[in-house]
């Protein structure tokens, strides 16, 4: 193929290369304190479709948000036009939007510098996949798909970013990150199988589209003839893949002020939080840690602020929630934000020794199109997918049509039978890389499942 | 997501209610069932101006001298601007712009894209280069040799959405006030403690050509005011939200006056006051009474997915999914759909719709078409490279095969596909009002607004919640309920509606986030739907102890 102009390298912006043009946009500012973040980098993906790429792109952007305040008035302004008369233009329309907005008495001063910590989510194998690279990985999963005479469907995408963040007080944070995620579903060519596999890493080399092959045909194949069984409450064995869709709920109601202002699950009857008290099973631990080599994350926030392990659920226990600066600082406690990574420890089950203790159970592939139902439980519904399969009698007999459940990781965490080894998992609805996720496979008794579905 | 306004004449408060909710829907003596409201005089788009054609041609001769057979540049610029409050304070105000070009192309029968926000000759020229090497790398797996269907070429065509007052010329001062009066409002309710209200806009300017030699400048604007407004039991053992107050359309500032927040902000507080109070629903089969501000969601997953004609041929599966509306051969001119009063049309032609464009992002000029006509599944969305796949169809009914113009992409930086065009349920002759379809019913439950939403990869079996749920007896809407949702077979849903609304009931609802393709791309789709009612649907009950 022809040299890659663009994107060989790719156009990835270094520390010096961000703190020169940040200072750029600063030198412009008149307003009382401001801020510049630089999101900077490249995204490549591959889509294949009935064995085939079907579209298939590269793209690069430099997107500079300016936020200007005045006293209380503030405002942000972004841009991707980086010449010096952009950078003064969008400098001016922070301004002139701050200067008119009201005060928010909520605003919280701009940070000092910070130190914070490099990413350890950068790879090189990562940033070096080119559109040929992806084509071949791709028909690792067409080939043996089409020998199977079954049918691939799939996507696989790459990010090289780097992430800045910069201020009129001196602070200046510098990270850059990788990411990779591919993703298969292999159909039997009369639509009556479907198997799924899936991956994500910030290292590419830790993805093997061989192996996402293999694993999504055996279940196309297994998937066929699939029977209905009544819905009603199930023992369920959740693969990893399910376990990650559900525990990133949890994560989502995390949010402290919520809770405080009594509309969230962590509200304590009569007020206040839940932090200290008991809200799932003692086998249950979650904390997000942006080290974390296998659930890396940017090791600050948008606004620098420097960010560290946090446990939000030990033994069962909460024992953090996620506080912004504001209500971090109205609460006496330090600031706690989310990241976009989460860990949950497991046990030594095996998901073979799950399935031979199970009288009668479901196996779970994943879950699709999951939507909030009612924040009071975090209950949310949605569907099995692409290989879910009834247990009897300690064996996997046969596939069952996918299920609809009504159901909250909370309850789920409660009914807790046991955990396996935590695994790495792509759990984003769209295949995208999404949260980085680690979590083992889940045994959990009355799961509810409220209707059937005849989709395959 | 979103919703709107309140056609319940229980009470003064829903008296006025309706006056503000008839100051969006339809106006009488207008052509077509779709007149949403009168259309606005807006300026045409300017022509296009020298320096973007110059990109549009750099990248179009790159790509052909790199060996493309077909190639298409889009220049596109998209601002966003957004201000959040919540309670009596400001939360967030932001300007967003963003600019590049995008150059796809085919070589070889494979597709291939890449795109740059450095918008020089030679930046361009790169990334045309850069697509062509894309496609060659992809060759490696090709099968069959993409083709598209002939279009007629456009030659320098602008187009301009329905807009009188551009969102950007309107103050942040005027924007913040308006939502800090609407929140004081709503916080007039009894136990309303939060509200979280917003204005997000959107701008955007679209370049396109194609090798072929059409050319395209538009420019279209959105506009999206959102409530969501909490209410909190004193002992804290319950709280409720109700939200999606009005659509988002594809229209400027004057749709967020006529839209009045603070006129009706009060009204959906008590609502959500009274969502504290209101009766657990008990499981079973009602006949349900759905409103177009709730009814536009169910079309949109149930009829608006499943007929896009990629998902349904497999082009979907790893994430959308596909659809049971397939094989085509298998369906078209046989699968029924619905009633025999069940027409659902796609077009991107409604004034104020949010799909709305006079030309898609192949340069195609859109066309009105029946997805289901007579209640019989008729056609399906499509592009240039689709509508090829359906051309013995078009034969069979001695129509035309051509795109329905539906290629979409949402910005410079992504592959145009095909998207949803704006679906909607086409009103029925008799000219009756959702008042008039509950005074029809014995006993059942009226559902209004858009609440939660899920559906299989399907498209079989759905899950849909609501903002206000009512009970209806003897024909009479009566107390409150909460905790409602219905699950549903969508072939079996769609044949049990049994009551439509007329052309007076016609109201659009949408979305600004319509998900679909990988890498995820969002599409602003509305959907125009009429109240009807469907027999016997299952209803569950949401609400669990924790």
């Amino acid at each position: 193929m022809s040299p890659r102009s663009l994107y060989d390298p790719p156009a990835l912006l270094s520390s010096d290369d961000a703190q020169a043009l940040a200072k750029r946009a600063l030198s412009h500012s008149t307003a009382d304190a401001a801020r510049v973040t630089i999101v900077n980098g490249s995204r490549g993906n591959t889509r294949f479709a009935v064995n085939q790429i079907s579209t298939a792109g590269d793209n690069t952007d430099t997107v500079l948000t300016v936020r200007s305040e005045y006293g209380k008035r503030a405002a942000s302004a972004s841009t991707n036009a980086l010449d010096d008369d952009s950078l003064k233009r969008v400098v001016e329309t922070s301004e002139r939007l701050a200067k008119l907005a009201p005060e928010d008495p909520e605003a919280m001063p701009e940070l000092g510098p910070q130190a914070v910590s490099a990413s350890p989510g950068y790879s090189a194998s990562t940033a070096a996949l080119d559109p040929a690279g992806r084509a071949a990985a791709v028909s690792r999963v067409t080939e043996p798909a089409r020998a199977a005479k079954l049918v691939a469907t799939g996507y696989l995408e790459t990010d090289v970013g780097s992430f800045a963040v910069a201020n009129s007080k001196g602070l200046f944070d510098y990270s850059r990150q990788t990411s990779a995620a591919m993703t298969t579903t292999v159909r039997t060519p009369d639509a009556s199988g479907s198997g799924w596999a899936g991956a994500a890493h910030s290292d590419w080399r830790r993805i093997d589209p061989s192996e996402l092959g293999e694993h999504a045909i055996e279940k196309a194949r297994r998937s066929v003839n699939a029977v209905a069984v009544e819905p009603g409450r199930y023992t369920v064995i959740l693969e990893p893949t399910a376990v990650g869709n559900l525990i990133q709920l949890l994560a989502f109601a995390l949010n402290a002020r919520n809770a405080d202002e009594g509309r969230s699950f962590f509200t304590k009857p009569g007020g206040g939080n839940k932090i200290g008290q008991k809200v799932v099973d003692e086998r249950v631990s979650l904390w997000s840690d942006p080290m974390d080599p296998d659930a890396s994350a940017n090791t600050f926030t948008a606004e620098g602020l420097p960010v560290h392990k946090t446990v939000w659920i030990e033994e069962g226990v909460v024992r953090n929630l996620a506080y912004d600066r504001f209500w971090a600082e109205k609460q006496n406690t330090a600031p706690s934000p989310l990241i976009g990574s989460l860990r949950m420890p497991g046990g030594t089950t095996t998901q073979e020794e799950m399935v031979a203790s199970v009288s009668r159970g479901i196996l779970v592939t994943r879950f699709w199109y999951i939507r909030p139902v009612d924040p009071r439980t975090i209950l949310y519904t949605g569907l099995t997918r692409d290989g879910t399969f009834l247990i009897e009698d300690g064996k996997i007999t046969r596939a069952v049509k996918n299920l609809r459940f009504n159901e909250s990781p909370i309850f789920m965490l409660n009914n807790l039978e046991g955990l396996g080894p935590p695994v790495r998992v792509s759990a984003s609805e769209d295949g995208g890389p999404g949260f980085a996720i680690v979590v083992p496979p889940v045994m959990a008794r009355d799961f509810t499942f409220t209707s059937l579905s005849d989709a395959v | 997501m979103t919703d709107r306004r309140d056609f319940l004449k229980k009470s003064a408060q829903m008296a006025a209610a309706l006056a503000a909710a008839n100051a969006l829907t339809a106006t009488e003596g207008t052509a077509t069932a779709f007149a949403s409201y009168a259309p606005p005089k807006s300026p045409p788009a300017a022509g296009m101006d020298p320096v973007t054609k110059d990109l549009l041609m750099e990248g179009l001769n790159a790509a052909k001298s790199g060996g493309a057979t077909y190639a298409d540049v889009r220049v596109g610029r998209q601002r966003q601007n957004f201000v959040f409050t919540r309670e009596h304070q400001i939360q967030n105000v932001v300007d967003t712009d963003s600019i590049g070009c995008g150059v796809r192309v085919l070589v070889d029968g494979t597709w291939g894209f890449a795109a740059t926000r450095i918008m020089t000759k030679p930046a361009v020229a790169a990334a045309a280069k850069e697509a062509v090497a894309v496609a060659k790398a992809n060759r490696m797996t090709r099968g069959n040799p993409i083709e598209l269907v002939p279009t007629p070429v456009i030659h320098d065509a602008t187009w301009q959405s329905a807009f009188t007052t551009d969102p950007w010329s309107v103050s942040v001062e005027d924007k913040a006030d308006l939502l800090l009066k609407a929140n004081a409002e709503a916080m007039k309710a009894a136990n309303v403690k939060y509200i979280f209200s917003g204005l997000f806009f959107v701008k955007e300017e679209r370049a396109f050509a194609s090798s072929e030699g059409s050319m395209t400048n538009q420019v279209l604007v959105r506009s999206w005011p959102l409530m969501q407004i909490t209410a909190v039991a004193p002992d804290f053992s319950d709280f409720q939200n109700r939200g999606n107050v009005v659509p988002p359309m594809g229209r400027g500032w004057e749709y967020v006056q006529e839209c009045d927040l603070v006129g009706n902000a009060g009204k959906w507080g008590e609502e959500a006051s009274q969502k504290l109070k209101a009766k657990p629903v008990e499981v079973g089969r009602y006949d349900l009474v759905l409103h177009p501000s709730h009814l536009w969601l169910t079309i949109h997953e149930s009829i608006g997915h499943p007929t896009e004609l990629d998902r349904a041929l497999g082009y979907e599966a790893n994430y959308a999914g596909t659809s049971f509306v397939a094989p085509p051969e298998k369906m078209l001119g046989k699968l029924k759909y619905g009633p025999e009063f069940m027409n659902i049309q796609g077009d991107r032609s409604q004034v104020g719709a949010l799909s709305t464009m006079g030309y898609d992002d192949e340069g195609v000029k859109p066309d009105d078409f029946l997805i289901i006509k007579d209640g019989i599944l008729n056609d399906y969305q499509t592009t240039r490279e689709q509508a090829a796949w359906l051309s013995w169809w078009y034969k069979q009914e001695k129509r035309e095969t051509r795109s329905h113009g539906c290629s979409y992409a949402q910005g410079w930086d992504n592959v145009q596909f095909q998207r949803m065009p704006n679906v909607s349920l086409l009103p029925g002759e008799k000219e009756q009002s959702f008042e008039d379809i509950v005074a029809a019913t014995d006993k059942g439950i009226a559902i209004i607004g858009d609440g939660s939403f899920s559906i299989d990869q399907q498209r079989y079996n759905a899950q849909f919640g609501g903002q206000t749920f009512w009970e209806i007896k003897g024909g009479k809407l009566g107390g409150m309920l909460k905790d409602v949702a219905y699950q549903m077979r969508t072939p079996d849903f769609w044949n049990s509606m049994d009551m439509i609304g007329g052309k007076k009931s016609y109201q659009l609802g949408g979305s600004f986030f319509d998900g679909k393709g990988q890498p995820g791309q969002i599409n602003a789709v509305s959907h125009g739907a009429v109240p009807a009612r469907f027999r016997q649907i299952n209803v569950i009950n949401t609400g669990r102890k924790a």
